[in-house]
């Protein structure tokens, strides 16, 4: 199953003071209750306050006490479920690639084109591709680039805010 | 005013009010040390950083004012993980002051460096690492904040050196009184809907097996008052768990007393057999619930609780509560008014059928026989001033305690329930007498507890705090003796504690010996017929602090006994009260 696809995931969007340490509470509290995280994406949104998108597998302990104890850390102002149809919700990928032979290049061209994604750079055989959609889109784009000799490939986990009504 | 972050820490301190820390010093903590001298407040030298913090815990639960610990880096901070892990589990306000090396070196593996605020950050409710002396004040006014506010738990503060240190132009600072806190994130909710207020005043008039759940939120949110009369109000019967003794007095006929694991049978059966638990600051801990899924499995559920994580944490409940205790069952008198509650007189007959077969019972020394630890608990209690103050340890003499003393007082008990810290009751009563110097404070100790912390009895001989010491002495691990008796076919694995030395012929340590090394006076009594006598006289020592040693039956159980894993339903009474077994059940 493709890692965005398993079923029982929430997207959480945790508001935190910016502070120091902040993340390490964050994290260590998912740590030591046992919930996993799938994936975890911060960066600040003024001096004040930065924004973390949890996705978290809810199979390993209730939404409702997750949420709960984060919002016990004193750092964490808010806590959003967002809904995964409604909400704008994006990842980024960087991929590089070896295809071996330069008469794919054109074809690999082609199919990223095809998701609106990136080539940012080929030389010879090697293509370095990025893509910012919904990490649905992200597999699906792996999926296809996997038979042309992925070399090394970075995923953001996803970001979220709540879309328009 | 221009200042050193040294002298601000205890210019803070003393803003919040503070007049008592308990510390030692050390390197990195040094330049606080020298502002120590000059501030306007006590410093009790402990002989042991955990010590400090089991005081400030003591002192805390006793005062209902917020403990301090002063304390170094390193393995100093490392030696207060126990204390702030234990504060934690009970929801203790505490603040805790640790140097840290200098900020430059920290990352480097630098002498006496531990990542402070990493270690403790799961056993605080927050912690900070101070980096400017300018914010000293506000943080510190912040950690008094949050410590005391919302569901109460300990607060750290990390200050590296540079920043405390007069000699060091890092520490240079501008003193501002602490403004209001301003955390968007803590923003504790005290008040209940009225809606969830009315549902649960509902379920509590049509209840027909109700019992109120008391737990130590009763005590935190000083909600003594309140419970007592909901309780009254509705005829409702009470258990009161081992973090709320004293949240109701025994001698209250609505007082069920202890429920859970080593709780008595009425205690224990009202809450299996009950269609409705009030939880009241209660958390629905292992120790009480037995096996879950075979806890309480008629009782629809009110929970109240101040921290919105407990609710649905371990049982979902039917109506939630989030809010302060006491504010909550003010708002739940209101409510109720001149309503009548269901008529509870078959379900009391019950309770009063169950407090008849199954008392909380031992059987008498036989003539010769080592004193039983139940009886000198008894005698203690029936000696001791009605407002003594007692602390234990962890293990069976902890269960003999809670059970068969009598609390008329709140705040009158203090004990790791949460943690279940062996050697907390001498310190915790030596923070308890220090904060509340006219009551009478006896630990109540075992051997085992006795030799982790006995070193500060040091401290109360030196600084002049008499608390009082009930040593029972059984020469074993008692409960965990207990439990490889009942469970693992009487094969005792490294419990005996009664061994002589190599060589020798008598126990070591020789406790009297010990305690009066240590500044105390201490006797030894195994005649049951100088029990009463010993403990007059240790009652009427206000001078110094006081071991009596008393040698216990080695092996006597703790009864009733809910077995690890069971349902309550299973509770194991004593074997002298087997033979009414059959009636058990009879609601």
């Amino acid at each position: 199953m493709k890692r965005s696809q398993i079923e029982e995931t929430h997207t959480l969007a945790v508001f935190v003071e910016n502070k120091a340490g902040v993340l390490a509470r964050v994290a260590g509290l998912f740590a030591r209750r046992g919930f996993n995280i799938e994936s975890l994406a911060v960066a600040p949104v003024d001096d004040r306050f930065s924004r973390i998108t949890i996705v978290v597998d809810a199979v390993s302990a209730p939404l409702d006490q997750i949420k709960k104890q984060l919002d016990k850390l004193i750092d964490v102002v808010t806590i959003t479920e967002l809904d995964a149809e409604s909400s704008a919700l994006r990842e980024m990928v960087l991929v590089r690639l070896n295809v071996e032979d330069e008469s794919n290049v054109a074809e690999v061209q082609a199919l990223v084109d095809g998701f609106s994604g990136s080539v940012i750079r080929v030389r010879e055989t090697q293509m370095m591709i990025s893509l910012s959609s919904r990490p649905g889109d992200l597999d699906d784009l792996l999926e296809q680039l996997e038979p042309f000799g992925i070399e090394e490939l970075q995923r953001t986990g996803a970001i979220a805010i709540p879309g328009i009504e | 005013m221009q200042m050193d972050g040294g002298t601000a820490l205890l210019k803070a301190l003393e803003f919040e009010g503070v007049d008592l820390v308990f510390g030692y010093p050390g390197g990195a903590i040094l330049p606080v040390y020298d502002s120590v001298i000059d501030a306007g407040l006590r410093h009790v030298l402990v002989r042991h950083e955990q010590g400090a913090g089991h005081m400030a815990s003591g002192y805390a639960h006793a005062t209902g004012r917020p403990g301090v610990v002063i304390v170094t880096s390193g393995p100093a901070a490392t030696n207060i993980v126990t204390p702030l892990a234990d504060a934690y589990l009970d929801s203790v306000p505490i603040v805790a002051i640790t140097g840290q090396v200098p900020y430059g070196l920290i990352g480097t593996d630098a002498f006496q460096e531990t990542d402070t605020t990493g270690i403790t950050m799961s056993i605080t409710k927050h912690n900070y690492l101070v980096s400017d002396p300018n914010d000293i004040p506000q943080v510190v006014h912040e950690a008094f904040h949050i410590a005391t506010h919302g569901r109460p738990g300990p607060v750290l503060i990390d200050l590296p050196k540079n920043i405390t240190d007069a000699m060091n132009p890092d520490s240079a600072m501008t003193w501002k009184d602490p403004i209001p806190v301003d955390l968007p994130g803590f923003q504790p909710v005290l008040d209940a809907k009225p809606e969830d207020i009315t549902a649960a005043v509902d379920l509590m008039l049509a209840a027909d097996r109700p019992v109120i759940y008391a737990g130590g939120g009763i005590l935190k949110s000083r909600a003594a008052n309140e419970l007592r009369a909901l309780a009254e109000k509705l005829n409702l019967p009470v258990v009161t768990t081992l973090m709320a003794r004293g949240a109701l007095p025994d001698s209250h006929e609505l007082n069920l007393g202890m429920p859970g694991m080593h709780g008595n049978y009425t205690a224990v059966m009202a809450m299996q057999e009950s269609d409705l638990l009030i939880a009241l600051g209660s958390r629905f801990d292992d120790r009480v619930t037995g096996r879950l899924d075979g806890f309480a499995p008629e009782a629809k559920i009110i929970h109240v609780d101040i921290d919105p994580a407990e609710l649905g944490k371990i049982r979902t409940p039917d109506v939630a509560i989030r809010g302060d205790a006491k504010r909550v069952i003010v708002a739940m008198l209101d409510e109720i008014g001149s309503k009548d509650a269901a008529d509870h007189g078959a379900w009391r007959s019950t309770l009063s059928g169950w407090q008849e077969n199954y008392p909380l019972a031992y059987e008498a020394a036989e003539p010769g026989g080592k004193l039983k630890p139940q009886m000198v608990l008894e005698k203690l209690r029936d000696l001791s001033p009605e407002d003594t103050i007692v602390a234990s340890g962890v293990g069976q003499h902890q269960m003999w305690a809670s059970q068969y003393w009598k609390f008329e007082h709140p705040y009158t008990w203090l004990n790791s329930g949460g943690l279940g810290t062996m050697g907390y009751s001498i310190p915790a009563a030596i923070g308890a007498k220090a904060g509340m110097p006219d009551r009478t404070v006896w630990a109540v100790d075992g051997d085992g507890c006795f030799q982790m912390t006995c070193q500060e009895l040091i401290t109360a001989a030196v600084e002049g705090i008499p608390i009082k010491v009930a040593l029972l002495n059984n020469s074993f691990l008692g409960m965990v003796r207990q439990w490889q008796e009942m469970f693992y076919e009487n094969r005792y694995s490294e419990v005996d504690l009664g061994q002589p030395a190599a060589g020798g012929n008598s126990p070591v340590p020789d406790y009297v010996k010990l305690s009066e090394a240590m500044g105390c006076v201490a006797f030894r009594v195994e005649d049951p017929d100088e029990v009463e006598a010993a403990i007059e006289r240790a009652n009427s020592i206000n001078d110094r602090p006081v071991v009596v040693e008393f040698v216990t039956e080695a092996e006597e159980n703790v009864y009733p006994m809910v077995p690890g894993g069971k349902t309550n339903s299973e509770v194991v009474v004593p074997p002298f009260q087997q033979k009414n077994v059959e009636q058990r059940g009879g609601a």
